[in-house]
């Protein structure tokens, strides 16, 4: 079976300073990849490197085989079968959440108007919003605002989803909403590479952890491994750290 | 749609603080309402007895506020200022999607679009350069002197290209302006969702960019008002033109007053409604705190 996703030495630079290496990540159908590091080591980079909001400066990434990293391969293409959830949500302030979440099914889905409306409902009942679909955005707390960014990266029916630090905007006592949602959308088999600074969480929910370090995947495997048993002493003091805070 | 709960005021007793702080807040109001009305009243008495004591005031008094020349000239000029009402509506109808094309325009990137992005960049120095009665004077009176029939050469109709050039130049600078102020990441959430760029233009970049430009483009258009007089130069018998005209037959400066008069009341509607988007637009910024 091919992987999901497949990176392999991916390098990235901003001018003349690298900030990715030399990456390799496989992801397989259905399993959570968590992305861990200290800030600044390249997580989110990563993630706009795999949504091809960044062009690589070396290396390939493949989604279901095919290698998006190719300048053939027609971009927008490749991000509707990416769905990705911002740390700031980012929704469109002048929208309700229910267009919010209808945008892509209509534009790009090209759905008829009421096909992609009861659509975008059902994604937002899914993350128990209904009530919601005419509010917008400044209406809503941040828990339902990132919920609804969650039901609009659904709304592509996405191969692969990349959740960026989702619940460090939150309060804490919304983070566990969000989670939750998370938790659910494993259930159901969705692929996702999440960057996270949730050690819990990760422990919880990921079938692989892997720990960004000076622009490689310092180390990675299971979460047991990985954050029970750090075995360098970077990965120690990086959990260390971030622990002492949870 | 969730409602804020109101706070139960008067239920509950206010306590002797609170009294006292709004006293004293009432108070505070009335002494500066008191103060503001009295320095107006003695700053305006004062500019009345200095002007009013002038040595040539008799002289101006007729030249410039006669009543007689003033009733006689209104209904003239008031007729002329409904051909700059004309002009303005028909200006602003093509400058407003000539300004936001231009901007739009100047953000598409890509080789083939080179061109057309230093053509429009030429456009907007060039237009923008010019002061408009250079402008009036080249186009309004070089035109008509090609001699070619098919061109336009009325007054009005070239006016109006003049005042759609320059402003359209001026609009879209504005435009870009609020294109740049839509936050990058609004852009990467529409492209992540597979949007192409002009969708993600048309659909999530515009509509917030409008948004925020509203009040400035009020204000272009407020100028706009003022700069349609401009084409009395071009024979177009406008407010202005219509107040030369009794002015070079009566050598009375009055109808020019009249004319100022009507400018101002034509300003103040839009000076407010802009006034008013703006204090819309600070009191969202303010409630939606986005991240
Ligand atoms: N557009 C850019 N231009 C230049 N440098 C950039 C750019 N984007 C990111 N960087 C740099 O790349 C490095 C990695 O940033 P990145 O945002 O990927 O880190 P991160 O792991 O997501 O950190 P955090 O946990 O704080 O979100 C940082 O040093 C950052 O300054
Ligand atoms: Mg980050």
């Amino acid at each position: 079976m091919t992987a999901v996703l497949n990176v392999s030495g991916v390098r990235k630079d901003f001018g003349d300073v690298p900030v990715l290496r030399g990456i390799d990540l496989q992801v397989s159908e259905g399993t959570v990849v968590a992305l861990i590091g200290g800030s600044g080591s390249g997580k989110s980079t990563l993630l706009r490197c795999i949504n091809l909001l960044e062009v690589v400066t070396d290396g390939v990434i493949r989604l279901d085989g095919e290698d998006i990293t190719d300048p053939r391969v027609d971009a927008d293409q490749v991000r509707r079968r990416i769905g990705v959830v911002f740390q700031s949500y980012n929704l469109f302030p002048h929208m309700s959440a229910l267009r919010n979440v209808s945008l892509a099914p209509r534009v790009v889905g090209k759905l008829a108007k009421a096909d992609a409306e009861s659509r975008a409902r059902e994604l937002l009942a899914r993350v128990g919003l209904a009530d919601k679909a005419n509010a917008y955005p400044d209406r809503l707390s941040g828990g339902q605002q990132q919920r609804t960014a969650i039901a609009r990266a659904l709304a592509n029916d996405p191969r692969l989803l990349l959740l960026d630090e989702v619940t460090s905007a939150l309060d804490p006592e919304l983070v566990g909403e969000v989670l939750d949602l998370i938790k659910e959308l494993k259930a159901q088999g969705m692929t996702i590479v999440m960057a996270t600074h949730e050690m819990g969480f990760a422990r919880e929910i990921a079938d692989q952890v892997c720990f960004l370090d000076q622009g490689v995947v310092a180390e990675s495997g299971p979460p047991e491994q990985v954050l029970g048993n750090p075995s360098s002493p970077r990965l120690r003091q990086f959990l260390s750290r971030v622990l002492r805070h949870e | 749609m969730s409602t804020q709960p109101s706070a139960a005021e008067g239920t509950v007793a206010l306590s002797a603080v609170e009294l006292d702080r709004r006293r004293y807040r009432r108070q505070r109001a009335w002494r500066s309402t008191a103060i503001a009305a009295v320095s107006t009243l003695v700053f305006a008495g004062v500019l009345l007895v200095a002007v009013t004591h002038a040595p040539g005031w008799e002289q101006v008094k007729s030249t410039y506020f006669s009543g007689s020349q003033f009733s006689d000239s209104f209904p003239r000029v008031l007729h002329g200022l409904w051909t700059n009402l004309r002009i303005l509506a028909v200006a602003e109808a093509i400058i407003l999607p000539v300004g936001l094309t231009v901007a739009a325009l100047r953000t598409v990137k890509g080789a083939v679009f080179f061109p057309v992005r230093g053509i429009l960049t030429v456009y907007v120095d060039v237009f923008r350069g010019i002061p408009l009665i250079v402008l009036l004077y080249l186009i309004g009176f070089g035109i008509p002197a090609l001699g070619e029939s098919w061109l336009p050469s009325s007054g009005i109709t070239l006016g109006t290209v003049c005042l759609v050039l320059s402003y359209g130049a001026y609009h879209a600078e504005v435009f870009r302006a609020g294109i740049l102020s839509v936050h990058p990441s609004q852009r990467a959430a529409a492209r992540s969702l597979g949007l192409n760029h002009a969708q993600t233009m048309r659909l999530v970049v515009l509509p917030q960019a409008v948004r925020a430009v509203i009040p400035p483009l009020l204000n272009d258009f407020v100028s706009l008002q003022k700069d349609v007089g401009l084409v009395s130069i071009l024979g177009v018998i406008d407010a202005v033109r219509a107040a030369q005209i009794d002015n070079y037959s009566t050598y009375n400066y009055t109808p020019y007053v009249v004319a100022a008069l009507l400018f101002i009341v034509l300003a103040i509607p839009s000076a407010r409604f802009a006034d008013y988007m703006l204090a819309r637009q600070i009191r969202r910024q303010q409630a939606g705190a986005v991240v």
